[in-house]
């Protein structure tokens, strides 16, 4: 069925209402800006030709980004000789035991002392952006799908073609790395509150 | 009877991400967590700053466009090929 001028005027002010959350989502994924417009109108003119196949126009939020995270991954794949997916050693980088809470809490403050709230509310988003671009690819995809999209992880283990478990384990491992990345950062920038630099586990 | 059960510290902290997540398998566990959580001060302050730091990387899901790519789009979008005769409804 082909697409009318109805469709259009209705299509084209909902993509630009959602431009600055797909801009977003497709940033991180990407991590460049460059290639997050591409990336971005690359979904648009997919969503265009397959708008068809949306079924109820109230979900077309959800189906964007599917096909934001589609297209992001295609072009992954593509990138990385032709369908092979990118290696991945589960056994490589953070473990998933890292806890910024755990550096930050201490449990002898009373209940106005709260140096893990104190120390979230330092951040910028530089900072967190920072972080999450510096994550491991494999671990980085999985955090933002979850974390930053809002993504459930059956969503990701069928966007990713992996197993639930796996999307678990990656998301874990990435949310331990990108807190020591914070934790090393807040530390560096003077944001762990007063007091020695304790010494840093060395793996 | 109540099927609830006294999960320790342990056992909340496993579950922790996965509850805040939204995905823990079995209301009965949810519950057990959520049970924990409201009894235990310190799980409930891992818990707080877990999901405070969920909400600000939520935040970046949205960023700022610049009016060149804004424009880029509506161009686009103002090319994609409509069916001449159908009308408007």
């Amino acid at each position: 069925m082909a697409l009318n001028g109805a469709d259009r005027t209705w299509f084209a002010p909902e993509v630009e209402r959602l431009l600055p959350e797909l801009f977003g989502t497709a940033l991180r994924l990407t991590r460049n800006r460059t290639d997050a417009e591409d990336l971005v109108a690359d979904a648009v003119a997919k969503a265009w030709i397959g708008l068809d196949s949306l079924r109820h126009r109230d979900t077309l939020r959800g189906w964007m980004f599917r096909i934001l995270t589609n297209a992001f991954l295609s072009s992954r794949r593509a990138a990385t000789a032709h369908g092979i997916h990118e290696p991945f050693d589960e056994e490589a980088g953070e473990g998933a035991s890292f806890s910024l809470f755990d550096r930050l809490h201490r449990p002898f403050l009373l209940w106005w002392g709260n140096p893990e709230r104190v120390f979230l509310d330092k951040l910028l988003r530089e900072d967190l952006e920072r972080a999450i671009d510096a994550l491991p690819d494999s671990f980085r995809v999985v955090v933002v799908l979850v974390d930053v999209r809002g993504c459930s992880y059956q969503e990701v283990a069928e966007a990713l073609e992996i197993p639930v478990g796996t999307v678990r384990s990656r998301l874990a491992r990435g949310r331990a790395a990108l807190q020591r990345a914070l934790w090393e950062h807040g530390r560096d920038a003077g944001l762990t509150g007063g007091g020695p630099r304790r010494r840093e586990e060395t793996r | 009877m109540s099927d609830d059960r006294n999960v320790t510290c342990e056992e909340a902290l496993r579950f922790l991400a996965a509850y805040l997540d939204g995905e823990l398998e079995g209301a009965s566990t949810d519950r057990d967590v959520e049970n924990h959580l409201a009894r235990c001060r310190s799980c409930y302050s891992r818990a707080d700053f877990e999901k405070r730091m969920k909400v600000q990387l939520g935040t970046l899901g949205r960023s700022d466009v610049r009016p060149e790519f804004a424009e880029r789009i509506r161009r686009l979008m103002s090319r994609f090929p409509v069916s001449p005769e159908t009308p408007e409804t």
